[in-house]
């Protein structure tokens, strides 16, 4: 089965979203990562979404979703790399992710995890 | 108004959202749109498209490339012959829905797009066409 995969960094762990996913795809990527967070005592998801030219309502409901079940799962979430004329849109549809960390880009985006962390 | 092209995009199960996403971006760059508006009217067509999926049990994407007074646009129809909608003000609301999303495919995307017609029925099916300017 396809599946975006789910890399490992120290207790942080990283998804690169790189193709456009079909809606079982993203459910699959929830599901995984809840599963890899128990697995790895991890604390923190970074998801970078630089290669996505869109973000439309099922994809911003599964990046709340997802940052919502870290965060009782004790981990927090960082979102990256959002194209700016995909933050534009998002904002039109509606979708202003309440409650989701951005940064701009991966390193920026690991300096705020590592600082998450280090406030917890 | 001249049509300079068109087609049909089959939408019938879930992965054919993804390819009708990929269509609409060939088909905006080839219309001349910018960047920003192609973004807008292909997170609008995913929009209607996945309704088209869900609600209407499958359907067609209609596009057509048009002309007008030294503009181009491009227009997209979503039809399908599901239960169609019986409150278009209630499903036009945001937050709305009768299923499990979050209700703002059919308001979002009409404020995704400068031309939005709903025409729907119960037992008729849905048709939505948008549309977007250079």
């Amino acid at each position: 089965m396809e599946r975006i995969p789910i890399l490992r960094m120290g207790e942080f762990l990283l998804v690169t979203i790189q193709v456009d996913m079909h809606d079982q795809l993203a459910l699959t990527l929830q599901e995984d990562l809840g599963e890899r967070i128990s697995a790895t005592s991890a604390r923190g998801v970074l998801i970078d979404i630089s290669a996505l030219d869109i973000v439309d309502s099922f994809t911003g409901r599964m990046i709340g979703t997802i940052s919502a079940q870290s965060r009782i799962m004790d981990a927090h979430t960082v979102l990256v790399g959002m194209q700016p004329e995909v933050a534009i849109t998002l904002v039109e549809l509606g979708l202003t992710l309440p409650g989701v960390s951005t940064a701009l880009d991966v390193e920026r985006g690991m300096k705020l995890l590592s600082a998450r962390v280090a406030n917890a | 108004m001249s049509v300079r092209n068109q087609g049909i995009v089959p939408i019938r199960v879930e992965q054919d959202v993804v390819l009708a996403r990929q269509a609409v971006r060939k088909l905006a760059q080839e219309c001349g749109l910018r960047l920003v508006d192609q973004t807008k009217l292909i997170t609008a067509a995913s929009e209607l498209a996945r309704n088209a999926v869900i609600y209407g049990g499958g359907g067609d994407m209609d596009w057509q490339i048009l002309d007008e007074e030294g503009r181009s646009g491009l227009r997209l129809t979503f039809r399908d012959e599901g239960p169609g909608i019986g409150d278009i003000r209630q499903a036009m609301t945001d937050g709305w829905s009768s299923g499990t999303g979050l209700g703002l495919g059919l308001s979002g995307a009409k404020r995704l797009v400068s031309e939005f017609e709903l025409d729907s029925a119960p037992g008729k099916g849905t048709r939505v066409s948008i549309a977007r300017w250079t």
